[in-house]
């Protein structure tokens, strides 16, 4: 359910949202009936900052279900073993988490998505400083043809070097502006929710 | 070099230093010594703080002094040089800050040891980040020592062996005492200032042309005697062909070291989350690209005003070019514009020589403190006594540089930025990216990335040129000479990457599937950052 809901914080992306009944495997129906809101963010500060339990809050009850466990075991183990805060590594359940996150069809795209551009990306300036820096100490007989007064070739590679990097580096945080950003801070919440409430549900 | 200089000069480095200083004693009170505290600076910095404190921490004074007298000396080869510096940011823009961010609590050595055990794999990545810092740290030292020698006129070898002993006790001072926190504010003091500089000497440059460029190029052309060929390339790396291999594999390690360097990385653990580390290498690239642009012009203004054989006169790399373009601007030696603006590049210089040294101190003294000596100790203290140790590591490594700085201040040291580079692209940056995008990497692998490309590196550099076998080597009487290249990156960087790959298949261990799942998670959304 808390996949399907994503779809709403994703309009300009519309594959990511369409995708989202593919996500992350949902326990029985119990999670049906349950109202927590993932996309409030201010939700889970008062519960960390009262370093208690709540046993009413429905974001729990969600999770334990959730992730395959009755609520009475999750509830039960909470009362007794602190949650997994910050570092991760709390154990098997914990890992399993992650394992789950990654299959699930939200991170699949966000990663996708940056494998799309930097891999391109990467070769692509890579090969053009490589070529530049190779031309340089081999043909300089063509770096050194002119093209307009004082500027020859390599003058205008070398800005090109140059220009290329500024662009790059804008059209990359952009990209992850626009493309990533949102997506990958909706997984981490919802990582983290998830390795607090199995991390002490499996003692 | 008149009087008039060095006193201006002196009283501006003091009003440096006791800034940096009050910094220092500014930021450090009321701090509890927290781990996050001295190696994060509290991990609240904005990204246009730290844009401007990866900045300073990058723009060392070989760039401001070494490389503008490259240009002027040398034409376009010098350009040639400056463009592996930026592009660099690329790959640690594409494949490093955010990812590392993520990852790691304080060092380059957590992102790596997380996916794997974690004893032998800090110990090699921790070991490597020393190597690198320290061989970073003692040609700054050096460099120091002569550029303040050449700056004051007082050539003598006390002064030089005082200056050494003064940059290494500030250094430490400014670590020990402010950690993270009192070495970015210097960063981004010595940013604005550096930058501050850079912009004026480049508009009087433009200036004195009337904003002709073209002009500029010609005059550059013309005074340096080899007419457009100085605007080409082939002056100082198109002789044979082991100099163009040695240019190639300058160019290599470069790009590719950056992304390994361990005062860089460390830089991306003071912002709060990925998308800030993002940010801040965003401006990092905006000043650094402004930076380089800045001094191109600078280069080719030296050849044009003063002339190569003006600047080779003062000194034979180059590295007065720039002090001595700004006596010329500021309106001849014994004005007083003149006066004012040598002694204020001078200090600007020393300024920069000041925090690029804290900055490695530190990076270095959380390597050890955080990876060799958490390895290394026996469990179960608290972490409070990480920062004490780290506090010592600074002083430390200050000591160990302060000595090596001493030994080494005859020799001709400029290879060892290079040098630094290509261990940090060959140890460095093979582990850290096999370990953040390849599934199967294990432990062995990690171990053997690490060690494939540091020991090879150390020991080509060793055989090479540098070392023996020529009139310009630190032991010109001996010849142990195998490896034509002087800097090693062009072989030992596909021999790290070799190295990890070897190790993970040769090994029994199957990497465990759980704990990439972690790593990747973690990357790519910050899940559970510190």
């Amino acid at each position: 359910m808390r996949w399907e809901e994503e779809s709403g914080i994703f309009p300009f992306c519309p594959s990511l949202g369409m995708q989202q009944s593919k996500g992350l495997p949902r326990g029985g129906g119990t999670d049906q009936e349950s109202p927590a809101d993932t996309f409030d963010g201010q939700d889970q500060v008062p519960a960390e900052e009262t370093g208690q339990f709540r046993y009413d809050d429905p974001w729990y009850d969600a999770l334990a279900s959730g992730w395959g466990e009755s609520a009475e075991e999750g509830e039960h183990a909470h009362a007794l073993v602190p949650p997994a805060r910050g570092e991760s590594g709390t154990g098997p359940a914990a890992a399993d988490v992650y394992l789950e996150v990654q299959r699930s069809a939200a991170f699949q795209e966000v990663r996708r998505r940056y494998r799309r551009f930097v891999v391109p990306a990467f070769v692509a300036f890579f090969a053009w400083y490589v070529g530049y820096v190779v031309a340089a100490t081999t043909v300089p007989e063509l770096m050194a043809r002119p093209v307009a007064g004082a500027v020859n070739v390599a003058m205008v590679a070398g800005l090109g070097q140059f220009l290329s990097t500024f662009l790059l580096t804008w059209a990359y945080a952009r990209h992850a502006r626009l493309r990533r950003d949102r997506a990958a801070l909706q997984l981490r919440w919802d990582t983290q929710e998830l390795t607090r409430g199995v991390g002490g549900g499996r003692p | 070099m008149t009087g008039e200089h060095q006193t201006l000069a002196l009283l501006l480095f003091s009003a440096f230093i006791a800034v940096t200083l009050g910094i220092t004693t500014w930021v450090s009170r009321n701090r509890r010594g927290s781990a996050e505290e001295f190696y994060a600076g509290g991990r609240l910095f904005s990204p246009m703080e730290n844009g401007f404190a990866i900045a300073g921490d990058y723009m060392s004074a070989a760039s401001f002094l070494g490389v503008t007298g490259l240009i002027a000396l040398f034409g376009y080869d010098g350009l040639l040089y400056v463009v592996g510096f930026l592009v660099a940011w690329l790959v640690v823009l594409f494949l490093v800050a955010e990812l590392v961010r993520n990852c790691g609590r304080f060092t380059l050595a957590d992102v790596v040891a997380s996916r794997m055990r974690e004893r032998p794999v800090r110990i090699a990545v921790g070991s490597a980040s020393v190597t690198v810092s320290v061989l970073y740290l003692v040609a700054q030292m050096v460099g120091a020592g002569s550029l303040v020698a050449l700056l004051l006129g007082g050539t003598s070898d006390a002064a030089r062996s005082w200056t050494v002993i003064g940059v290494g006790a500030l250094m430490v001072i400014y670590v020990s005492l402010g950690g993270m926190r009192a070495t970015t504010w210097i960063q981004i003091v010595k940013a604005v200032l550096l930058l501050g500089g850079t912009v004026a000497l480049t508009v009087l440059v433009l200036m004195r042309f009337h904003g002709d460029v073209d002009r500029l190029l010609l005059t550059a052309a013309e005074r340096s005697g080899h007419g457009e060929a100085f605007l080409a390339p082939g002056l100082k790396y198109g002789g044979d062909w082991t100099a163009r291999f040695d240019f190639v594999s300058l160019g290599l390690a470069l790009v590719l070291g950056t992304a390994g360097l361990p005062h860089i990385l460390s830089r991306f653990y003071t912002v709060p989350t990925a998308r800030a580390a993002r940010r801040s290498v965003v401006w990092a690239v905006a000043l650094i690209g402004g930076f380089y642009l800045m001094t191109i012009v600078l280069g080719f203004g030296a050849a044009a005003i003063l002339g190569p054989d003006a600047v080779r006169g003062s000194n034979a790399a180059g590295n007065t070019a720039v002090p001595l373009l700004a006596l010329d601007l500021g309106g001849g030696a014994g004005s007083t514009g003149g006066t004012v603006l040598f002694a204020i590049v001078a200090a600007i210089a020393f300024a920069t020589i000041l925090a690029v040294v804290a900055g490695i101190t530190l990076a270095s003294s959380a390597s050890v403190a955080h990876d060799l000596h958490a390895s290394l100790r026996r469990r179960g203290r608290k972490p409070r006594s990480e920062v004490a140790v780290a506090r010592m590591a600074a002083v430390g490594v200050g000591v160990v540089a302060i000595a090596l700085g001493l030994l080494a201040q005859d020799l001709n040291v400029a290879f060892l930025v290079g040098l630094a580079f290509a261990v940090a692209a060959s140890a460095n940056l093979p582990v850290l990216l096999y370990s953040l995008f390849w599934r199967g990497f294990t432990t062995r692998g990690a171990v053997w990335a690490v060690y494939g490309g540091l020991v090879p590196a150390v020991v080509l550099v060793v055989l090479s040129p540098v070392v023996s076998g020529g009139p310009d080597s630190l032991f010109p009487g001996l010849d142990f000479q195998y490896f034509p290249l002087q800097n090693p990156g062009l072989v030992s960087i596909p021999l790290g990457f070799l190295a990890g790959w070897l190790g993970t298949v040769t090994s029994a261990e199957v990497a465990d599937e759980a704990k990439h799942a972690e790593t990747e998670v973690r990357s790519l959304t910050g899940a559970g950052a510190a």
